[in-house]
């Protein structure tokens, strides 16, 4: 084995793009190990913790880009990493494009005076000055970056409040204004429902079972994941709650959120109680009481609150397709599975859904364990095996730092499916597929060979095992939906029409006693 | 109306900042959308975005735009005249018969670069302070010279630098502004003192140059008068010259400016051929009066406080060497003079080339040299480039400075003004260092120019600007 090692000095390539780069040179024949990224303090320990260290990687510095290149013997090295570096030839941008390309964010406000947004995603060290500087300059924000530090979000959420402005996020990187997708986030109609989410795929879920229900989207605020936290106090709910409550295009509001700290429950519930307008409060694993109390309508799930904000925009309930529970489905399921096959494995890239399947299986049993449960003594690691009834969100800070998402490659799920498939006592492995903008081109495609693979090795040990697939999309979004489910069907897998059906069916399908 | 209801009732424009789907998403629901070309600011090191961001708290970045404002203001205005020639001692204040000034930051002799040492111990025997460049070394040695950076005199010298008090000096007065900028005389030929050469043929040179040609230029304005440089800068621009590397049309401008004043002077006919042959031997001629012109112009914006536009780039050799105009005085920023990357002479190869060297850089603090390079379609192969290259060259310069100078525009980017003002913030958040078009010298002494090129600054000078900004501002 051979390594070849390159710096390239003050050369700033974007996360995503280091990723597919890095994705392509592991394909080229003869590479053992790939590495493109640039050199921070944490990636340069992770090239000495499997030997790749060198004194050129050392001594360079995170605006600085590293290539590593380790081939096996009888492959040419040098040119195994111009082969690398070849990758990393982008396309030159058209001559206008490149004149027009601002360097800064001073720079693009005075080449587009009439810009009002900025979607800010750069590395989270980075990322608060930015999302500052464009506040300061008047422009709403979506900070999509995570590793922020709490206590920048606290002062830019207060400097947004004071300036009248949205800034949303960080680390919930989902929004719909006017009826644009921005980062995450999928097609669907236009309405009259307002959403305020603090966690992102819970408010795709949620604008995705109103457009399926027939309802539209005014808005769709995401908040970021902390809003609601003591820290940060739920500045961005409670100003984005009135910020629909006073838009005349918005007629029922909807709130998205893990159960908030008590106090900032308590602040905006109490901001719910002055809407003037009818609320829907989905505060997953949360209590009805104080939401009633508040004269809001409680929902325990997100397709409940889907439900009732579009009955309250005025649907009419009997000409819905509700998706009730398939009972048949479940019985022969259940036939299927052997006795000792009594685990539900959900193995999730969106947090919420993973949440919600967290929760309906906790419904029924105790022996519930997660990598983002609330109670810390059925906390698991992501990486550990897994006990009992585990479910996780491979989407979760510790395993997204210095890696994409799962949305956009989920990798490392793939490699879970298999193992998770060899454990005599997996019953059902639930899996989501989230289409639209800024996920996976092809998330089913891309996991099918793991999932073909998890069915064998089930099968080859004498056992059926139930796979349940649930696909976030609209008829709107690209790929289309209808492909994907078809895909998946092709291979075996059930499908689940919601992520609270899908925590349903999954703790459903392993229920041993009729009736429980 | 508030903030959000305009968003919801408006269209949404977008400014995307990192990553480039996000761009290509929202350009595919047809959005207004915007990417900024971004770059970890500072090279990615936090104590500079720290220090970045201090100066954007929004009190201190208004003071930092008023005196930016003002300093660009005062580059822009200022209104440098040709009013004469004298020798060095005359006219630079502070200089004395020991001293040597030389271009770029403080440097000692024992630590000058070979080409410097080589036009030092030639200046030595020239004043006659040393018989031979072998003496000269001794005397450079001794302690009884004082070495000093032009800079530190009002001055500027082109490469080495190297100015001795009976040197012929230009002589140019800020007529806005009332301060004088001093600069010694070209040596035309490639063989010369300023490129570290030092025979009996270029001390030869240089003897004529103090005995003629010198009082006869003195004499020549005299009579014929003040000479309006900026004027004759414009015009040079607009036939061509970016007035660094290329100067065919500023020396025909600015000897055709002197030309009837010289034929008046009490000198030869014979003597004044040698100066009109001498003129045309070199394009160059008109190089070091560009350099005395921006220097007069931008001491003017030197020690306005709260500003971060730099008012000095400069090199000898060795190091790199900044000031700012909100750090006032002698206070330098230094990192590593760089190659400088180019064609070379016949019989030359990369490796013979000294370091980045030479006060010239002060053409591009200015806003021309490798600023102007759109002007100058003629001398991209110089440089390497296309005249598309030139252009976004000029283009991407515009990034890092203040604003534009309306009073020396170029025709090939619809008369915009060159970009003027480079800000020491902007250089470290965009990463984007400024071009400078030079020649290159010989790594040895005594060999003389043998290549021209392109080069830019060490970051290390702007961001170290940048923490003592931070530090004096906060």
């Amino acid at each position: 084995m051979t390594t070849r090692v390159a710096v390239r000095a003050n050369t700033y390539v974007d996360s995503v793009t280091l990723m597919a780069v890095s994705t392509r040179a592991n394909e080229l024949d003869g590479v053992t190990e790939a590495f493109v990224a640039m050199a921070t303090e944490m990636n340069k320990r992770v090239l000495a913790d499997l030997g790749l260290g060198a004194p050129a990687l050392e001594a360079a510095g995170p605006g600085d880009l590293m290539l590593v290149v380790t081939v096996a013997d009888g492959t040419d090295a040098d040119a195994t990493l111009a082969a690398v570096e070849a990758l990393l030839e982008r396309r030159r941008p058209e001559r206008d494009e490149q004149a027009r390309a601002p360097r800064t964010l001073d720079a693009a406000v005075a080449a587009v005076p009439e810009a009002n947004l900025a979607v800010v995603a750069v590395n989270g060290a980075y990322a608060a000055r930015e999302a500052r500087k464009a506040l300061e300059r008047d422009l709403h924000v979506l900070l999509f970056s995570d590793n922020v530090p709490v206590a920048e979000e606290v002062a830019l959420k207060r400097l947004a409040h004071e300036r009248g402005l949205l800034m949303m996020g960080p680390d919930c990187g989902t929004a719909i204004i006017n009826g644009v997708a921005l980062c995450f986030g999928n097609a669907v109609r236009r309405g009259a429902i307002g959403i305020v989410a603090a966690s992102g795929t819970g408010a795709q879920e949620v604008s995705v079972r109103i457009h399926d229900f027939g309802g539209g989207v005014s808005q769709l605020i995401g908040t970021g994941g902390r809003d609601l936290s003591a820290e940060v106090g739920g500045v961005m709910m409670i100003d984005g709650l009135r910020a629909l409550a006073a838009d005349p295009a918005t007629e029922v509001i909807v709130l998205v959120s893990k159960p908030p700290a008590p106090e900032v429950e308590e602040a905006v519930l109490a901001e719910v109680a002055r809407a003037g307008k009818p609320v829907v409060v989905c505060f997953l694993g949360g209590s009805e009481a104080a939401v009633e109390k508040a004269g809001a309508v409680f929902a325990s799930g997100t397709k409940p609150a889907a439900l009732q904000a579009v009955l309250l925009a005025g649907a009419d309930e009997s000409a819905l397709d509700l998706h009730a529970l398939n009972w048949p489905l479940i019985e022969k399921v259940r036939g299927k599975l052997g006795d000792e096959q009594r685990y539900v494995r959900g193995l999730f890239c969106g947090g919420t859904l993973c949440d919600e399947a967290m929760y309906a299986a906790l419904a029924t049993y105790d022996d519930v364990w997660s990598n983002v449960g609330q109670d810390p003594r059925r906390r698991i690691g992501a990486l550990e095996p897994s006990r009992g009834h585990t479910f996780l969100d491979f989407g979760d800070d510790e395993l997204t730092d210095g890696r994409p998402h799962p949305m956009i490659d989920p990798t490392l799920r793939n490699a879970r499916i298999v193992a998770e498939a060899a454990d005599p006592e997996v019953g059902v492995i639930a899996l989501d597929f989230i289409l639209g903008y800024g996920a996976h081109p092809d998330p089913v495609g891309v996991t099918l060979p793991a999932i073909t693979e998890a069915k064998r090795i089930a099968a080859e040990a004498g056992r059926h095992l139930e796979i349940l697939g649930y696909v976030l999309g609209t008829d709107l979004d690209q790929p289309a939906y209808a492909d994907q489910v078809r895909a998946l069907e092709a291979a075996g897998v059930t499908i689940a029409s919601s992520s609270t059906n899908t925590g349903l069916l999954a703790r459903e399908f392993v229920a041993k006693e009729a009736g429980r | 109306m508030n903030k959000t209801s305009e968003l919801f009732s408006g269209e949404l424009s977008v400014l995307n900042v990192g990553l480039r789907m996000f761009h290509d998403d929202l350009a595919a629901q047809g959005v207004d959308v915007t990417s900024v070309d971004w770059t970890p600011p500072g090279g990615g090191r936090l104590e500079v975005v720290a220090a970045l961001s201090a100066l954007e708290e929004p009190a201190v970045r208004e003071r930092i735009e008023r005196a930016n404002a003002l300093a660009v203001e005062r580059i822009v205005s200022s209104r440098p005249v040709l009013v004469g020639f004298a020798p060095a001692l005359e006219a630079i204040p502070g200089m004395t018969r020991e001293t040597i000034l030389h271009a770029g930051p403080p440097i000692s002799y024992e630590r000058m670069s070979g080409t410097m040492r080589g036009s030092v111990t030639g200046a030595l025997v020239f004043e006659g302070l040393a018989a031979d460049v072998e003496e000269a070394d001794r005397v450079a040695r001794s302690g009884a010279i004082r070495f000093a950076p032009c800079h530190e005199h009002d001055a500027v010298g082109s490469m080495a630098g190297v100015t001795s008090a009976s040197m012929y000096v230009h002589v140019v007065e800020n007529q806005t502004y009332g301060n004088r900028a001093y600069t010694n005389l070209s040596e035309q030929v490639a063989k010369n003192l300023r490129m570290g050469a030092n025979d009996a043929s270029v001390i030869e040179r240089l003897r004529w140059m103090r005995d003629v040609l010198g009082p006869a230029l003195a004499e020549a304005v005299e009579i014929g008068g003040p000479v309006d440089l900026r004027l004759l800068l414009s015009q040079a621009l607009h036939m061509g010259d970016e007035a660094h590397n290329r100067n065919i049309a500023g020396t025909t401008l600015l000897f055709q400016a002197l030309a009837p004043g010289l034929l008046q002077t009490r000198f030869s006919v014979a003597e004044k051929k040698e100066i009109f042959d001498f003129v045309a031997s070199s394009d160059y001629f008109s190089g070091p009066t560009w350099m005395a012109m921006a220097k007069a112009a931008l001491d003017a914006a030197h020690g306005i406080e709260d500003s971060t536009v730099v008012t000095t780039m400069c090199r000898n050799g060795v190091e790199f060497g900044i000031r700012v105009a909100g750090l006032p005085g002698n206070t330098w920023f230094t990192g590593p003079a760089q190659k400088v990357v180019g064609p070379m002479l016949a019989g030359y190869k990369p490796e013979d080339s000294g370091l980045d060297i030479g006060d010239s850089a002060i053409t591009e603090t200015y806003g021309v040299g490798g600023f102007a390079m759109a002007a100058a379609p003629a001398i991209v192969a110089l440089v390497g480039g296309t005249v598309e290259d030139a252009r976004a060259s000029t283009e991407e310069m515009a990034a890092i400075t203040v604003a534009e100078n309306p009073n020396v525009t170029v025709p090939g980017l619809d008369f915009r003004g060159v970009p003027t003002g480079i800000d020491v913030r902007k250089v470290v958040e965009t990463g984007v260092l400024p071009v400078i078009n030079t020649a290159i010298a010989h790594k040895h002494p005594g060999v003389g120019m043998i290549g021209a090129g392109i080069t830019h600054p060490p970051m290390e000078a702007f961001t170290s600007a940048l923490t003592a900004l931070a530090t004096r501002l906060t």
